[in-house]
């Protein structure tokens, strides 16, 4: 792999990143936003959270799969159990790890 | 995110001491994401110079961790970069949040809260500057020891990749749908918003499967993001 090539898309990545992160804070500091638009603001981090996790639960290839074979999307349910009684993202993110590395090993998948 | 313990600093004592107490949780939750994301950076092929690079300028362990995979697919740096803005956009909507409670901060230190500010970093922050308003030393202190937490965690995981041969048995592939769940279980405080991650995730799998690879994410969120609202003014129509 070349590293210049993916230094130059490292830059790229941190000036798209920072641009969002900096634009809203820079220039609506000052001044308030128009409250149809909190409203929506307010559903966008829920939004965007699941739109990065159910492909990744259930996509494999380019189709659904819902079989026992899918440990992602088994380790799923546990995973959000704890989630919601610890609320602790060190835990979730353990128990989530260790539910597949156990899959994996017990039932070679 | 929520802390798993309730410190209740009185506004007065407020700083960086309360900073670094506030701090620990994510503390616990970045080092392991970033020892994963060092690790597998180290095995798609990324130098540990720019893997270090990648947690020092980018940092924002999801499109990190979605980039090494891509890099290591051989995916064309100009894809890389726009799945990394699409998936950063969210960004836009916490700095957008906590904007109004930065009345009065000089434009050097909004450039550089702005710089450090992640989904973790922002649940702490809102709900501090909701509950007692904004204090700059703490808010700084919760951002440099957050971001020097992820940089560790991505040397360690360099440093261990160098001993791991098979990342599989790790299930390191995990640590970021594990952390989605999470940080979304976090974010959920209503029915609607549960109605809304469902909607959404589910609109975002359609779109995948219909051939919208890069976009899928971004257009479920707006869809998603709308139709919440309107199912809260409709709620709101029929109760009244």
């Amino acid at each position: 792999m070349d590293q210049k090539v993916v230094f130059l898309t490292i830059l790229g990545m941190a000036v798209v990143t920072y641009i969002p992160r900096l634009l809203p804070v820079y220039f609506l500091s000052s001044r308030s936003l128009p409250p149809l638009l909190v409203d929506w603001l307010r559903y966008v981090p829920v939004a965007v959270l699941a739109a990065m996790l159910f492909p990744s639960l259930l996509v494999q290839g380019d189709q659904v799969v819902l079989a026992p074979g899918n440990i992602f999307l088994w380790a799923a349910f546990p995973t959000l159990l704890v989630a919601w009684k610890t609320r602790s993202l060190f835990g979730s993110v353990l128990v989530g790890m260790a539910l597949v590395a156990a899959g994996r090993y017990v039932f070679g998948l | 995110m929520r802390t798993t313990f309730s410190i209740k600093t009185h506004p007065a004592k407020r700083g960086w001491t309360s900073g670094v107490s506030l701090v620990l949780p994510i503390v616990l939750g970045y080092v392991p994401i970033g020892i994963a994301f060092g690790i597998l950076a180290q095995k798609a092929g990324v130098s540990t110079v720019n893997t270090l690079l990648m947690s020092l300028i980018v940092y924002a362990g999801s499109s990190q961790l979605i980039a090494v995979g891509l890099f290591g697919a051989g995916v064309p740096p100009v894809s890389i970069i726009l799945t990394t803005f699409v998936v950063n956009l969210r960004h836009m909507l916490m700095s957008a949040a906590v904007a109004p409670y930065l009345k009065g901060w000089r434009k050097v230190e909004l450039a550089s809260f702005a710089y450090e500010l992640t989904d973790e970093t922002f649940a702490v922050h809102s709900g501090r500057f909701v509950s007692y308003g904004p204090n700059k030393a703490e808010a700084f202190t919760i951002n440099i020891i957050t971001q020097a937490a992820w940089v560790l965690g991505t040397w360690l995981g360099i440093v261990l990749g160098g001993f791991i041969r098979d990342t599989k048995p790790l299930a390191l592939d995990y640590a970021l749908p594990a952390m989605f769940i999470a940080l979304l279980v976090m974010q959920i405080k209503d029915r609607v918003q549960i109605a809304v991650a469902l909607l959404t995730g589910t609109l975002a799998v359609g779109l995948l499967l219909a051939g919208v690879n890069q976009w899928n994410v971004m257009l479920a969120t707006l869809v998603g993001a709308t139709l919440g609202v309107g199912i809260e003014k409709w709620i709101k129509k029929s109760s009244s």
